[in-house]
């Protein structure tokens, strides 16, 4: 393993602390644990929090400020926060007008939020949630724990963040947020794996002409192994996946290309070129455009396409400002 | 009987345990998982080791209880949350108590299980810990009903827990982030049941010892 890191036991707080030192005026970190809030904490509006395993930089903490997050909670590398963590997270951030927690859905993400909001309502502290289930490479079934939630998690930060900020209610909050889960819709693949600190190896292998189609954020496996093609094919299989999933035809969306975190911002701008005349032939109107590292898998290479489907409102709320070290608007 | 003394004593073994095969559950889930159940158990099971001292003169429910808790705030991931509810809803049915008779273990060990079921929203079947557990429940429950001696039902119970480990490599994961993975979860025995399988294991051991 070669990283740049101290010791296996420091890279999450090292982390977070660079992060707040990175935004001193905005940012803070909560004694004894990996928890950012910002440095003032906002009064009358409801208090988004989110957060998750570590590894996925700039999410979450990067996104926590003015018209996004007010409180991220940062677990160990690819490993939910512990409930004791995320509860003293909400409690930093709670107001009288609440707190809507945005969980990615992972089985471990889900229990210890459950478990942090049970807390929290035993404080009298109004809390609800929101699980974002973005990623189509995998079934939403039964026999799953459904779809895993990715990248489109960050929209869900912006807008309901905007939302938020506008002093509307919990319910209005959780509304719009449920609105960008309903609409949005996520891919990735990986070209090479990715070595978590603590197990000092790489999660899986891929031989130097395979790829693996449908990966999550953490390493886990996706839909299948393939071989390497362009990279206008495989993000033609990642996008004509999306595209059947939900009808977005003469509609306009919002295009996230992310990188996985190794991947040269060189190779994701030669993806979004393939991806913005793709989605003009088949009558996708784009309205914006990312193009950056969103949410990584510490050094993996790769990529994902999100696509959110927007509506008046949702336009509004992703235009509104924002003021975080990893998104300004 | 089991005092509090033993209950100590089977939780540092369980720690020296996980810690021992650590490398070897990391190795699991990485086949059909994340691949952190060992380092997340590991972790885990060091701070309660650590806690256990200020334990000792604690009540076998106060001791549960005090482990659970503590996995819940160390471990993370899904297993935090449900290991932790095992040991808290364990604890519960231990309160006061410090001595456990047979009946009292397997109550205790049946609440656990309850706690994993209500925690997790899973059933046996789905390529779990509770693929484990439930079996070594019903084989320890019917040894003790049928007048057997608690270490052999508690042996039953640990060769049922090891063959619901077999068991979990023939089916197809329905919850927890192997499901994503359908038919390509078989023929790996999952993670989480083995780690259930090595806490029963080592409880036998530790009161075979005695």
């Amino acid at each position: 393993m070669k990283k740049l890191i101290n010791s296996v036991e420091a890279v999450e707080e090292q982390m977070i602390l660079g992060l707040v030192k990175s935004a001193p005026d905005k940012l803070r970190k909560l004694e004894g644990g990996n928890v950012v809030v910002r440095a003032q904490k906002k009064a009358n509006k409801v208090a988004l929090v989110s957060g998750g395993g570590s590894g996925h930089e700039p999410a979450h903490g990067g996104f926590v400020g003015e018209g996004m997050l007010d409180c991220a909670v940062a677990g160990a590398v690819f490993t939910s926060p512990t409930p004791d963590k995320i509860f003293e997270g909400i409690q930093a951030v709670a107001t009288d007008a609440g707190v809507l927690c945005i969980v990615k859905n992972y089985t471990g993400d889900v229990l210890n939020f459950e478990m942090a909001m049970d807390m929290a309502s035993d404080e009298d502290i109004k809390v609800d949630h929101v699980v974002v289930n973005d990623d189509v490479a995998v079934q939403d079934s039964l026999y799953t724990t459904g779809r895993r939630g990715v990248a489109g998690t960050i929209l869900v930060h912006k807008i309901a963040g905007a939302k938020a900020e506008t002093g509307a209610s919990l319910e209005e909050v959780k509304a719009v947020a449920e609105k960008v889960i309903a609409n949005v819709r996520t891919m990735g693949m990986a070209i090479s794996p990715c070595t978590v600190p603590a197990a000092g190896k790489p999660g899986f292998e891929l031989a130097e002409d395979e790829i693996e189609i449908g990966i999550g954020i953490h390493g886990e496996p996706g839909t299948h192994r393939d071989k390497i093609a362009s990279a206008d094919e495989i993000a033609k299989t990642l996008l004509d996946k999306i595209l059947a999933d939900i009808d977005y035809k003469n509609r306009e969306v919002v295009v996230m290309v992310n990188g996985m975190g190794a991947t040269p911002l060189m190779e994701l701008y030669i993806i979004n070129n393939f991806v913005q005349d793709y989605l003009k032939e088949a009558g996708v109107k784009v309205y914006d455009t990312m193009v950056g590292n969103f949410m990584t898998s510490i050094e993996m290479a790769g990529f994902s396409i999100t696509l959110l489907r927007l509506d008046d409102e949702l336009k509004k709320l992703y235009d509104a400002p924002a003021d975080t070290p990893a998104l300004k608007r | 009987m089991i005092d509090t003394k033993k209950i100590l004593e089977i939780i540092a073994a369980i720690a020296k345990k996980i810690e021992a095969e650590k490398d070897f559950l990391t190795e699991l889930d990485n086949e059909i998982g994340d691949g952190d159940h060992g380092i997340n158990l590991a972790r885990g099971f060091k701070s309660v080791e650590e806690k256990l001292p200020g334990l000792a003169d604690k009540d076998i429910g106060a001791i549960l209880k005090g482990v659970g808790m503590q996995l819940v705030s160390t471990v993370g991931g899904a297993s935090g949350p449900l290991y932790g509810t095992a040991f808290m809803k364990a604890g519960n049915v231990c309160k006061g108590k410090k001595n456990l008779t047979a009946e009292e273990f397997a109550a205790a060990f049946e609440a656990a299980i309850g706690g994993i079921k209500m925690r997790g929203k899973a059933v046996e079947g789905e390529k779990t810990m509770l693929d484990a557990l439930c079996p070594a429940y019903k084989a320890l429950k019917d040894g003790i009903d049928g007048g057997k001696n608690f270490l052999d039902a508690l042996k039953d119970g640990v060769d049922a827990a090891a063959e619901g480990v077999e068991y979990t490599k023939t089916i197809i994961a329905t919850k927890g982030r192997a499901s994503y993975l359908k038919e390509r979860s078989l023929g790996h025995q999952d993670p989480g049941a083995t780690s259930s399988l090595y806490m029963l294991q080592t409880t036998l051991e530790v009161l075979q010892r005695s």
